[in-house]
């Protein structure tokens, strides 16, 4: 995680988004998510509200739309199988544009939609304007079990290394012909796991083997520690504040 | 597919967030035991594993591809307690990172797959291989958890989905039209988990946390031709000779937790569509849920029952009602 692998998750910056204190950020973006959940689904004006809030963020932030667009890939599979409720939804149905569609199902559709791009969104925007590891300082900060803390901080720092390898081997496996095509290629596939596991192991044990030598006891050492200041705190809760206003206008 | 924020309602949400919560709780204490002082590097280890493994698409049929889910993998390969740590980080880190599964539903994705997967795994797996121990009890136990483990994942989630899903959808109707993918992606599953496992055996036979007390024991000869046998380490004995009875009552244990504390919340508050709909007026013109019929549906007392009450006992309906649908993650990683 040094200068060296920047994820491109991350959007190196220094707006007062990317400045703020990571746990700050991390239960704004949290409660942000609760008061989406909590919203009606009817009050479409609220969801609007919300959507402005997180281009407000995007703009301060200096994270371009297409950044956040490219990530919102991510939520494809789930825009497919919501486009299919209204079709196999029961329940009382409609006609638009020549289809039956559900009632309930348009707006089941509508409700996943519209709260998990919200979320997605919120989410894309914190790992855009927080580093990975100050992400989790800041979880661990939030009293997350710092053994769970440090199995993610390990993970991280060995992802870019074993996606690596598995794309070596892929490249591998590839040159010399191989498509996987139906079941009869399974075993190729699983071997290549197999070895990358016992690969990916031995490399941990070395790795853990050179940190025993240099002193590590089971816990790395914390060498800067995170703060919040009151000011920070309330810059960073203005997003699931305002949230919750409007949430609460929407119930007039 | 990882659930992702409003998909199901705040109670469910929150129920599984808590039981999910106290499982890694579990898991952390456990894992410490299974891995001593190189847990928090081999479990962050294996970890990345799961996640590159997840990666590796596998062709399921015709048109179809799947991918690993690793639950029973990662049991078989490190022991339950890390396994479960790993998949709750993997989730943990595609969630916040990589915005894949939302942030609310962060606890129902990691009793899916997480828990569900690796203790489904790790029980099959411990069932089978104290019945034949031997290398090939571990290939078949492999295959069997990955098998059974992918199903059962999807028969929670429907479950779940039944109890609180926010979308008016038939479980048997999901079921017809996902079950099928779901029971070729298990064996896709199984396949790959035992061979996996397999080489992994072959060549360094000590990685497998679920074949440790398989090796032979080592046999000394003394230069008068005297034998004598050392013994394998008491430990992987003990570790295994216990395995899955913890498992399978934790199992029940978190099924029974997750009936009660569910419509214990359920019949706490209106969700926010009622209470709107009560507002507007517009409750009594509303058609009734697809659901209505469902046991817990009205939230409110069953037969003079408190629903808390009355949740674990009705959870054999939920088991039974629901078919095995579970919604796959796209190809990428």
């Amino acid at each position: 995680m040094g200068a060296g692998h920047h994820h491109q998750l991350y959007r190196q910056g220094d707006s007062p988004v990317h400045r703020l204190p990571p746990h700050c950020k991390l239960v704004a973006v949290l409660a942000f998510a609760v008061v989406v959940v909590a919203t009606p689904r009817e009050s479409f004006w609220a969801f609007g509200c919300y959507a402005l809030l997180l281009a407000a963020v995007a703009v301060v932030a200096r994270v371009p739309l297409g950044h956040v667009a490219r990530r919102m890939v991510i939520e494809v599979p789930f825009v497919a199988f919501a486009v299919a409720i209204p079709f196999i939804g029961m329940g009382e149905r409609t006609e638009v544009l020549g289809l039956s569609l559900s009632v309930q199902g348009l707006w089941a559709a509508w409700n996943i939609l519209a709260k998990a791009s919200l979320g997605v969104v919120a989410s894309i925007l914190l790992a855009a304007t927080t580093e990975p590891r100050m992400i989790l300082l800041g979880a661990q900060r939030l009293r997350l079990p710092s053994l769970l803390v440090q199995i993610a901080m390990f993970m991280l720092r060995y992802l870019d290394v074993i996606v690596e390898e598995m794309r070596r081997m892929r490249v591998a496996r590839e040159s010399r012909g191989f498509v996987a095509r139906d079941v009869r290629q399974i075993p190729v596939i699983a071997r290549s796991a197999g070895a990358l596991f016992i690969r990916s192991y031995e490399r941990g044990e070395r790795v853990h083997l050179a940190m025993l030598s240099r002193g590590y006891n089971g816990s790395l050492p914390v060498i800067h520690e995170i703060s919040g200041s009151g000011r920070q705190w309330v810059v960073a809760l203005a997003l699931p504040v305002t949230a919750l206003a409007v949430l609460g206008a929407s119930w007039w | 597919m990882h659930v992702p924020d409003g998909f199901f309602n705040a109670a469910t949400s929150v129920s599984a967030g808590v039981v999910a919560a106290a499982g890694v709780a579990v898991c952390l204490r456990g894992a410490k035991r299974e891995l001593d002082d190189r847990t928090a590097p081999m479990a962050g280890l294996v970890a990345a594993f799961i996640f590159a493994v997840q990666m590796l698409n596998f062709p399921v049929a015709a048109g179809t591809s799947g991918h690993l889910l690793g639950g029973a993998l990662a049991a078989i390969l490190v022991g339950p307690y890390t396994g479960v740590l790993c998949m709750a980080v993997v989730l943990l880190v595609q969630c916040v990172f990589f915005a894949d599964g939302g942030v609310t539903a962060l606890g129902i994705n990691v009793l899916i797959m997480g828990v569900v997967t690796v203790l489904v795994g790790w029980g099959v797996f411990r069932l089978v291989t104290r019945a034949v121990r031997s290398r090939a009890g571990v290939s078949t136990g492999a295959f069997l958890a990955a098998l059974v483990s992918v199903p059962v994942s999807a028969l929670v989630f429907s479950a779940l989905f039944a109890v609180g899903g926010t979308a008016p959808v038939d479980a048997a109707a999901v079921a017809a039209a996902m079950g099928g993918v779901h029971v070729l992606i298990g064996i896709g599953e199984a396949l790959i988990t035992t061979a996996t496992v397999g080489a992994v055996l072959a060549v360094r036979p000590d990685l497998v946390y679920g074949a440790r007390g398989l090796s032979a024991p080592l046999v000394l000869k003394g230069a008068d031709g005297a034998t004598s046998t050392v013994a394998a380490p008491a430990a992987a004995d003990r570790q295994a000779a216990g395995g899955v009875r913890p498992f399978l009552i934790g199992g029940i244990g978190v099924t029974l937790l997750l009936a009660g504390v569910v419509s214990f919340f359920a019949s706490s508050d209106p969700d926010g569509l009622e209470a709107v709909a009560e507002d507007k007026g517009f409750l009594g013109q509303a058609t009734d849920h697809p659901l209505g019929s469902w046991a817990l549906a009205d939230y409110g007392d069953v037969g003079g029952v408190p629903v808390g009450v009355a949740g674990p006992r009705r959870r054999g309906h939920h088991a039974g009602g629901g078919g095995g649908h579970r919604l796959r993650r796209a190809p990428q990683g």
